[in-house]
């Protein structure tokens, strides 16, 4: 078991140092890495800017080059994150409480070695996990049929909007709108063309780019213009500042061990975001620490374990998106919609159908990290300049690139329209104060849910107690319904303690505000 | 407090528009046939999520008294100039591109949308726009061969 997984990893490297393969690798996390040090733009905007770009690609290096913008956006935003106190991506807001004083304190170069060194760990462990666990998963879920595979979607959907920042209700809501938004077009079935309103353009069905630009390009951009204050940095970062001392490795090493095993347990749950990944990441090290009292002025420990986690999270987030179909988050669920454009669905038989896609992506993980490690030891002047451009200037330019990427989908401009609507959309809806990630997350599921849902009813002669027949379907119809009753019970204990609160207390400021983007 | 008011005021207009949504969803979608559990008809998921998001933004219009923090940002004022150029330079891209080419386009939405920052001057924006343009010429028309005219008149 364990030398055939070894042997296909070999088989993986193989893939993944073709030139041609290297070559998309590279640039993605090159790209990725410039996106992420960009103030106002994350791995969403990073991923959907450059999914038109794959069209012409083959499968293989199309992937490797989204993945690889995935975590290259994630180490550039730390750099953001510690030098500046921008979160460019929610998930480093924590990275900021600590990271942000420790730059005070002229050790900025050091909490950016730091974090590079915690990420790699903890990239490296996840892949570990990912080489070993999907396998195992894989063997399991080719006894998946319909009414299984609804159920466990079910509890992604339902754990996605659920488990992230803000009222689950919303998020229940938001995941709604995005399956409806899924059912635009031809229905596969009767050929009944829903919600098109008589355009012809809509029969297809919603362009995934322009749906994820709006969302998360356009409706930014609406949410930040005139809001980002810029702030201007004086640090100079060499080389030679980021290689922290043994003694700060010693300190940090517990707390990136932690970090990585925290990201490894949400990114085997499905739905679970990274920014509350790593939110939890801080609050154990600062639960756990002798002196809590140092948490927000500069302790090493509050960069080096959130960083982890994020980092073995992303790579663990892979296995149930390529072995189920199942993608964790927003950006996995982008990730899905790029495979089903190649034509390649996701499930347990991807790993044996495309092996080189699978084993070659594993790889490339690590290819990708080892880059990005020698990459960041150059380029990290290049990157502090880069922080430097002021979001006044960026975001017109950004703005035409979507725009271009998106016509180049098509070749149509109604795409771009498209990205207006859902760009006013989900500006009002983040005013709102609803998260708009799980929109995503429905849209990409929509079909899907709908055809098992269909399919397991057809079987079953209309009868909905099939979904608890099953011993698989019940196991995950128990888990949905563990979670909808721990958010009833925590959202009733909140209230209560929200109305003792009220009568004369006064509230505790809110600690970070950032956008509800997960 | 100031900042709870404005919170559960966003929850009842959110929730409305969730239950708007929702009963738009069901009004479209019972047009479309809706069938049996054994046999749905594309109408029958549709009606369901409708279903769903009424519930939902019933529950939420419902819930807004509860369980809600109050947040600091409500005190922002709607920020009017950005979003009307940043929406005006996108619907440019598009009315522009068709009858004038890519050039002008990208001329348009970069300009335009550069002009919804306060702190942007007309000559920021322009050479903003002019630089855009020539990296568009060199990366998606030399790089990449997009297939969009430079110019044209008329109707493409």
């Amino acid at each position: 078991m364990i030398w055939q997984a070894l042997q296909d990893l070999w088989f993986g490297f193989g893939v993944a140092f073709q030139p041609h393969n290297l070559w998309w690798s590279f640039f993605g996390v090159l790209v990725g890495n410039l996106i992420g040090v960009l103030p106002g733009m994350g791995a969403l905007t990073a991923i959907s800017m450059l999914l038109p770009l794959t069209y012409t690609l083959q499968p293989v290096p199309a992937i490797l080059m989204l993945a690889g913008i995935f975590y290259g956006s994630q180490y550039g935003g730390a750099i953001g994150a510690i030098l500046l106190n921008m979160p460019s991506h929610p998930p480093h807001a924590v990275t900021c409480l600590d990271g942000y004083p420790l730059t005070k304190q002229g050790k900025g170069g050091t909490a950016l070695g730091i974090t590079m060194i915690a990420s790699f760990f903890a990239a490296s462990f996840g892949i570990l996990v990912m080489v070993f666990a999907s396998p195992l998963l894989v063997q399991i879920a080719f006894k998946f049929g319909p009414t299984e595979i609804f159920s466990i979607m079910l509890l992604g959907l339902i754990a996605g909007s659920t488990m992230s920042r803000g009222s689950p209700l919303k998020g229940v809501a938001m995941t709604t709108i995005g399956l409806l938004i899924g059912t635009v077009g031809t229905d596969v079935n009767s050929g009944t063309q829903r919600f098109t309103f008589g355009l012809t353009e809509l029969a297809d069905k919603v362009e995934l780019v322009a749906l994820a630009m709006g969302l998360f390009g356009v409706a930014d951009f609406l949410e930040n213009v005139n809001r980002i204050k810029f702030v201007g940095s004086e640090t100079k970062v060499r080389f030679r500042d980021m290689r922290p001392t043994k003694a700060e490795m010693k300190q940090a090493f517990w707390p990136m061990v932690r970090g990585t095993l925290v990201g490894t347990l949400f990114g085997a749950m499905p739905g679970t975001g990274p920014t509350i990944t790593t939110f939890i990441a801080y609050a154990i090290e600062r639960k756990i620490a002798k002196d809590p009292d140092r948490f927000g002025k500069g302790a090493i420990e509050g960069v080096a374990s959130p960083e982890a986690s994020t980092h073995s999270k992303t790579q663990v987030d892979f296995i149930p998106t390529m072995s189920l179909g199942i993608p964790g988050d927003a950006v996995m669920a982008l990730l899905l919609g790029a495979l089903l454009i190649q034509g390649i669905q996701p499930g347990p038989q991807l790993i044996t159908e495309h092996a080189d896609l699978f084993w070659g992506l594993i790889a490339s993980f690590w290819v990708g990290n080892v880059l990005l490690m020698i990459l960041n030891v150059p380029m990290i002047g290049v990157w502090v300049k880069l922080l430097a451009v002021p979001f006044r200037y960026m975001f017109p330019a950004a703005l035409f690139f979507i725009a271009i990427g998106v016509y180049s989908t098509n070749n149509s401009l109604f795409e771009v329209y498209e990205v207006l609507v859902f760009g006013i959309f989900g500006a009002i809806l983040m005013a709102l104060e609803f998260p708009i990630a799980p929109i995503l997350l429905g849209y990409v599921l929509g079909p899907l849910v709908e055809e098992n849902f269909r399919r397991a009813l057809l079987l079953s002669n209309g009868d909905l107690l099939v979904f608890f027949e099953k011993p698989i379907s019940i196991g995950f119809m128990c888990v949905t319904g563990l979670l909808i009753a721990g958010q009833l019970f925590f959202a009733i204990r909140a209230a209560i303690r929200k109305r003792s609160v009220a009568q004369g207390e006064v509230h505790p400021p809110a600690l970070h505000s950032v956008p509800d983007v997960e | 407090m100031h900042g709870a008011g404005g919170s559960r005021r966003k929850d009842w207009i959110g929730g409305a528009l969730m239950v708007l949504l929702g009963i738009g969803a069901i009004a479209i979608g019972r047009t479309y046939q809706i069938g049996t559990l054994s046999h749905m008809g594309p109408g029958f998921f549709p009606v369901s999520l409708g279903c769903i998001l009424v519930i939902m933004g019933a529950a939420i219009a419902a819930t807004a008294n509860l369980a809600h923090e109050p947040s600091e940002e409500e005190t922002l004022p709607p920020e009017w100039r950005g979003w009307i150029c940043i929406i005006v330079s996108l619907i440019a891209f598009v009315v522009i591109g068709h009858y004038g080419g890519l050039v002008p386009a990208t001329f348009a939405i970069t300009f335009i949308s550069a002009l919804g920052d306060r702190q942007n001057t007309l000559l920021n924006a322009f050479l903003l726009a002019a630089g855009v343009v020539v990296m568009c010429l060199l990366v998606f028309v030399w790089g990449l061969g997009i297939q969009f005219p430079l110019f044209q008149w008329g109707e493409g």
